[in-house]
């Protein structure tokens, strides 16, 4: 609400992180939200190694999500192949960490994940937006390039195809993939299994942090341009094919950070990740969330995670049918989300208690 | 190139082009009239090729098997339609999301319901004389080349095919003059539903039905709908020839691998050049015609 953004001691440092493009923009929503980290942060001492072992590989499946809210919810370019970003990471990582045996090469396989990703995505959205390909085809496109790559590393069984001393292996994966490390030379050192949920929980903050940030400021406000009206903001002198590449590369660039902590803590990567299933997660976890909402998605990529998690555990085969139902439902029932829900059902709530005279200023100020 | 080289050649493309237009057509003609993407389509083709194989394994005659599992697919794209499609309409990227979800459940479903195989069916006809290949692979060219003149005719000749045209054009127009166009949409999808279910029932004999058979069709029929552009029939033959002719070369040349993804990059390079398809071309082309006569 507008009153409660300008007091509070913290204000000042609230201020990069808030704004119409965001939804939690009061103290409440912030203590919430230091609750929930710091309950995060508890979970590997309460529950100890094994809790902190599958919690890193949600977090790091929450970050892919938000990759995608990003630049779906925001610029509205629905990507069905994020998963193709995520994947890439991963296995340039494994390949630059398996040729460097030491901590510096699992660095330098971090940055090398990152980059290729990142250049992929550009290369990728270079072709598609300048181009002037456009809303399915974008999808299509983008679904087609994950299961090229899907049913390309699928077939490189064979000896021949290795980088280095790393094989490929096919759809048996690429197996012996070091731990995260930071190091120089042969010095360094490996992060652990609990440290690697830390990074990856930073990793996610920071991120999430970041984009609130980006989404807020000027070039934020012309994403959100973009997605409403394309032409009407080109007219308005904004090079919104730039802002649709720039946002892509960026979204592409989150996603290959999420394949390489993914990778990381499995020590394993397979062309799984490039599959029908796994390239519909990102897609479920945003439109249950709520896809203009980054806070939404992480909390529908961990929640549904862990279900999905319990039933495997059971040994149920009923995951991705509830899954799959779930987000026929939500799309159905809620086309925006249950996160953006959530949120107008407390600002409904809170508008109706005290002062029913200015309830439009509060309810215009949260939303989009 | 040799004389049998040559044959072996256009035998290959033959069979890829039968393949596209038979994979595709189904969904070009929904995705065309209706502007719907069904990403489900690949599981719908998997309904047909269920459908076939189990009415094969219940002693019917292979034809009369792949009949059941055209209607089959059919009606269950009908119900699907009524429960959940048509609140879809003109909500694109949704209606996207929603048939994945849709294609993620019916996977699964089929794998709870049924295992990890179907029965499974022969291939008829035995193997042709001159070339290295099945007979039966003839037969799909000649039914795909009969499923889009069948197309063809209905949409151009019959008072059906007038309606659902100028629905797709104009609905509002459409229903101002008459057209029950919910019902016209029904219809369309029930049509388009129909052909996916033929193009599982044709290919159950030749290729391994599990739950993920519907995956294989999905990455050709896709590239062929978005390379071949809104008009149904012009693109998906121009379409598919393209990327048949294509896919035939490289495969003749360096493996069946290759020659895929040598289709799919020429697929990426056309939708870069032809951003509405080969028919978004043509109409370009027709229109600067009209300027200059």
């Amino acid at each position: 609400m507008s009153v409660d953004s300008s007091d509070g001691p913290l204000a000042g440092l609230r201020r990069p992180f808030e704004g119409p493009n965001t939804m939690g923009n009061t103290p409440g929503f912030w203590l919430g939200f230091a609750v929930a980290v710091a309950v995060l942060a508890a979970l590997p001492v309460l529950f100890g190694y094994y809790a902190a072992e599958i919690g890193a590989v949600f977090l790091a499946y929450a970050l892919l999500g938000v990759s995608l809210a990003f630049i779906w919810g925001y610029c509205g370019i629905l990507s069905f192949g994020q998963v193709a970003f995520f994947g890439v990471a991963g296995y340039a990582f494994g390949v630059v960490a398996i040729n460097v045996p030491t901590p510096a090469g699992a660095t330098l396989g971090l940055l090398a994940g990152v980059a290729a990703s990142t250049a992929f995505a550009a290369a990728l959205g270079y072709f598609m937006f300048y181009g002037g390909v456009r809303d399915v085809y974008v999808t299509i496109m983008t679904l087609v390039v994950a299961l090229v790559l899907y049913t390309f590393m699928g077939q490189t069984a064979g000896g021949e195809w290795a980088i280095g001393d790393a094989r490929l292996g096919g759809f048996n994966g690429m197996s012996g993939v070091p731990d995260l490390a930071v190091g120089i030379g042969s010095t360094g050192f490996e992060v652990g299994i609990v440290a690697h949920y830390y990074v990856t929980l930073g990793a996610l903050v920071a991120t999430y942090l970041g984009l609130r940030a980006l989404v807020n400021s000027q070039f934020g406000y012309a994403m959100v341009a973009t997605r409403e009206d394309e032409s009407r903001t080109e007219m308005f002198g904004y090079n919104t094919t730039f802002i649709k590449f720039a946002v892509f590369t960026l979204g592409g660039a989150i996603a290959g950070l999420s394949g390489v902590l993914f990778t990381t803590q499995n020590n394993y990567i397979d062309p799984s990740v490039f599959g029908i299933t796994a390239a519909a997660l990102p897609v479920v976890w945003a439109s249950v969330g709520g896809r203009t909402s980054l806070i939404g998605t992480v909390g529908a990529a961990l929640a549904i995670q862990f279900v999905d998690y319990q039933l495997a555990l059971s040994g149920s085969e009923w995951a991705l049918v509830i899954i799959g139902s779930l987000l026929v439902f939500v799309v159905l029932v809620m086309p925006e989300g249950v996160a953006p829900r959530l949120r107008d059902a407390i600002v409904d709530y809170r508008s109706s208690e005290p002062t029913p005279a200015d309830t439009p200023a509060g309810t215009e100020e949260v939303s989009d | 190139m040799a004389a049998p080289e040559l044959l072996n050649l256009g035998f290959e493309f033959v069979e890829i082009f039968a393949f596209i237009v038979l994979a595709t057509v189904g969904l070009a003609v929904i995705f065309g009239m209706m502007g719907i993407i069904n990403l489900a389509h690949g599981e719908f083709i998997l309904v047909g090729a269920y459908a076939t194989a189990f009415a094969v394994a219940a002693g019917l005659p292979l034809a009369v098997a792949m009949a059941v599992g055209v209607v089959v697919t059919a009606i269950f794209g009908l119900v699907l339609e009524r429960l959940i499609i048509r609140r879809l309409y003109g909500r694109l990227l949704d209606s996207m999301v929603v048939t994945w979800g849709i294609s993620l459940v019916m996977i699964q479903l089929t794998r709870i319901a049924f295992g990890n195989t179907a029965p499974g069916v022969g291939i008829p006809f035995g193997q042709l004389p001159v070339v290295d290949g099945p007979v039966y692979y003839l037969v799909l060219a000649v039914v795909a080349v009969g499923v889009l003149a069948g197309l063809y005719a209905l949409f151009m000749w019959t008072d059906f095919g007038v309606r659902a045209r100028a629905t797709m054009q104009d609905e509002e127009t459409a229903r101002s003059m008459g057209v029950d166009t919910d019902r016209m949409y029904m219809a369309t999808f029930a049509i388009g539903s129909g052909l996916a279910g033929l193009a599982g029932a044709l290919y159950a004999p030749v290729m391994t039905v599990t739950p993920e058979y519907g995956t294989s069709f999905l990455v050709e029929s896709f590239v062929a709908v978005v390379v071949g552009g809104a008009s149904v029939l012009v693109g998906t033959v121009l379409a598919s020839g393209f990327l048949g002719a294509v896919n035939a070369a490289v495969t003749n040349l360096a493996g069946t691998f290759m020659g895929q993804v040598a289709m799919l990059v020429a697929a990426i390079v056309a939708i870069r050049l032809l951003p509405d398809g080969i028919t978004g071309l043509l109409e370009d082309l027709r229109e600067r015609g009209g300027e200059s006569e």
